[in-house]
């Protein structure tokens, strides 16, 4: 076990599978000699060359379309898009075709590759540097997709996407890249995709959140255990295909459930989540399902922190949750 | 006059050696001593201590801005350090009723067209007199009445704008020529591709100007295209592609004002590409020391657009280090000036969050709208 934030733990991932498998290339805009805008590709460079690890033209649709044919020929493409709010321009090559190759084929052409992007707020970065647009790529049949809260589930679960054999797009948090700390295990490690991680036990209220919300939704949870509402939280870790047996085992438990997420409301994952539990949960329930979301407004630079669903935000939804 | 050949060819690139700002293909007028190459600046006197100012202007804006950064006042700051005969002598070029579309390094170019200091800074301080409402990050203002359009953070998205918009112009018969900027990077986007290939079809009235300042962050531009130049990218969609110095004012302004000219006319687009160097890192997240070799840095830094032109208005005009002083000190004050104000003025209020969204307020987030006020609100607020 190793002491590292979140940077440090999807470097030694990509490093030891890059170790492993020679057939991952890494790419994309300054990942190479400099490491990333992040510094999470850090040292690959140096490490593989720039034969693996390769600074590409200013190009999401290159990027992304290079990667598809990189994996149809047989490689292992792990691509990063600099921030996921600049997707937009590849999101062509990864609906229309990345998605699609498998089924169109009839299993022919699978593409696996690993999509590693940036997500979220909390680093006043305004419209463009902070979107959550998790949900637009879980409406896409053939994407699974991922975002770990925690240095250990970021390692853990880039080495099981990195062995996926299906398209992952891998969302990672980067308001917590350098504040969430903690132990990582060393060498080979995974997490396995499709496997949430209930992070508190609590018998009152279900809070389902992911990624950087876990922190504030952990706590929500202490201040209102204060006032004797214990919380369930569950950490989806891989957000499609979701861990719906753990998530309807425990709402069957509690009867109450709050999903918080940054992304806006409206067609959020939230709203999924929230009808999956009335097919499967629905005589459990005592209290309507609530959501704690970003608001349905292009994500603001001065007012980031009124529009997140912070902590502040969070608890009174659990006390009228648990007290309804 | 300084000249040094082009090596064209199959494996010639468009690398930024300070050098390749001195080939023979790249409009000069001013050298870099500060004289003349033809003895005919093009520019007047007046006009040319009027550029001397503004690009000074912009360089005094630039450093303040960076150091409110560096103590915490601003977020953020992207600038245009080094690039300011590119940013000045473009928007200089245009007429009253041209157009503006920038891409984020140009807010010098603003100011020039009359978006004031004061609106500037409030937009870097996202305050509540930013004429955005503190919606975007630092240097993304938005100032319509100067003739300018909003800026955006992605890459290459304003060049099909910019050519839309001077087509439906041209639709109206209104004579404005449109220019549209967009760094050297940005010619690898999508969006560089469409906007040229409609801008050829269509023979819109642009004028594109690449500023090839070297770097795309700490991508070099041999990494964004294995042709010789920028500049010849233009030919593949029928416009024609000129290379100027663009550490050097009055070329740029030559340049400019034949492709506003030609556009004016109805003879269709040009692309421009202004030869520049970021002299900074990207932006205040940045560190260019991590990749940017500092035999190129000072190479660069002899070609400085603004001493460049010092020097030629000290031995024309007898520009003094007085003038320079009580200039700079002007700038300082005014400077001080929008500061404070700007630190007076209050945040945004919670309910603007909501507005603009769409012209009017559809239910659910007059409903959100509902929740946020009466909710608690967030540290700091
Ligand atoms: C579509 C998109 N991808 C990536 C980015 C991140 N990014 C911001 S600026 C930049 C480099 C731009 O370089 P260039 O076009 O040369 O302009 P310069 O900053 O040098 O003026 C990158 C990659 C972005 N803003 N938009
Ligand atoms: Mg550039």
């Amino acid at each position: 076990m190793t002491q590292m934030n979140m940077v440090q733990a999807i470097n030694d991932a990509l490093r030891f599978e890059m170790q492993r498998d020679d057939r991952i290339v890494v790419l994309g805009e300054d990942v190479g000699k400099v490491g990333g805008v992040f510094r999470v590709t850090a040292g690959l460079y140096d490490e593989f060359g720039d034969d693996r690890v390769i600074d590409t033209p200013l190009s999401e649709g290159g990027i992304i379309g290079a990667a598809i044919g990189m994996a149809l020929y047989g490689l292992k493409p792990v691509p990063e898009i600099q921030f996921s709010d600049f997707i937009f321009p590849a999101y062509d090559q990864i609906v229309s075709e990345l998605a699609k190759f498998r089924y169109r084929s009839g299993g022919e052409f699978p593409c696996p590759m690993v999509i590693r992007t940036p997500v979220g707020g909390g680093i006043r970065g305004g419209h463009y540097h902070s979107q959550s647009p998790e949900a637009q790529f879980i409406h896409v049949a053939g994407l699974k997709v991922v975002c770990p809260a925690t240095p250990a589930d970021a390692k853990g679960l880039l080495l099981s996407a990195l062995r996926d054999p299906d398209p992952v797009m891998f969302f990672e948090p980067k308001r917590i890249y350098r504040a969430a700390k903690g132990e990582v295990p060393e060498g080979d490690y995974t997490v396995p995709i499709g496997k949430a991680n209930v992070a508190r036990q609590g018998e009152h209220v279900t809070l389902v959140t992911w990624g950087a919300m876990l922190y504030e939704s952990l706590d929500a949870a202490n201040k209102v255990q204060a006032e004797g509402v214990n919380v369930e939280i569950i950490d989806l870790r891989t957000l499609w295909p979701l861990d719906i047996d753990t998530v309807v085992a425990s709402v069957k438990k509690t009867g109450r459930v709050v999903v918080v997420h940054e992304a806006p409301k409206t067609c959020g994952l939230g709203g999924e989540i929230v009808a999956l539990i009335n097919e499967k949960a629905f005589l459990y329930l005592e209290a309507p399902p609530k959501r704690v979301c970003g608001f349905d407004t292009p994500f603001p630079y001065t007012l980031e922190n009124e529009y997140l669903p912070l902590s502040h935000r969070i608890v009174p939804a659990l006390l009228e949750t648990a007290r309804y | 006059m300084t000249t040094a050949t082009i090596e064209e060819g199959a494996t010639g690139t468009a690398r930024r050696e300070p050098d390749d700002a001195l080939a023979a293909d790249v409009v000069r007028v001013l050298a870099p001593d500060g004289t003349l190459v033809d003895n005919d600046a093009g520019v007047g006197d007046d006009e040319a201590v009027a550029l001397y100012r503004a690009m000074v202007r912009t360089r005094l804006i630039d450093e303040r801005a960076v150091m409110l950064q560096r103590q915490g006042r601003i977020g953020f700051h992207i600038g245009s350090l080094g690039e300011e005969a590119t940013v000045i002598g473009t928007v200089h070029a245009m007429r009253e009723s041209d157009w503006m579309f920038p891409c984020y390094r140009e807010f010098g170019g603003a100011l020039y067209r009359g978006m004031p200091l004061q609106r500037y800074f409030d937009n870097l301080y996202g305050n509540a007199n930013d004429p955005a409402k503190g919606r975007q990050m630092p240097d993304h203002w938005t100032y319509r009445q100067a003739k300018v359009g909003s800026v955006s953070s992605p890459i290459g998205t304003q060049i099909t704008q910019g050519v839309g918009f001077a087509w439906a112009a041209r639709m109206r018969k209104d004579p404005l020529v449109a220019m549209v900027y967009f760094g050297d990077g940005a010619t690898s986007s999508n969006e560089f591709h469409n906007g040229l290939n409609f801008a050829g079809v269509f023979k819109t009235p642009n004028v594109f100007v690449c500023r090839n300042n070297g770097w795309a962050i700490s991508v070099p531009t041999e990494r964004q295209t294995a042709s010789a130049t920028f500049a010849v990218k233009g030919i593949a969609y029928g416009i024609p592609g000129v290379r100027c110095d663009g550490n050097d004012i009055f070329a740029v302004v030559k340049t400019a004002r034949e492709a506003v000219l030609r556009a004016s006319r109805g003879e269709g687009p040009t692309l421009i590409e202004a030869l520049t160097y970021r002299m900074s890192g990207h932006s205040t997240s940045d560190d260019a020391s991590r990749y940017r070799p500092e035999e190129q840095m000072s190479a660069w830094t002899t070609l400085d657009p603004i001493h460049r032109l010092r020097r030629y208005l000290e031995a024309r005009v007898g520009w003094t280090e007085g003038q320079q002083a009580a200039f700079e000190a002007e700038v300082a004050g005014e400077l001080k000036l929008v500061i404070e104000t700007a630190e007076k003025v209050t945040l945004p209020a919670l309910e603007t969050m909501f507005d603009d969204v769409y012209a009017t307020l559809p239910w659910h987030l007059q409903e959100q709208r509902a929740e946020l006020l009466a909710g608690p609100r967030a540290k700091g607020h």
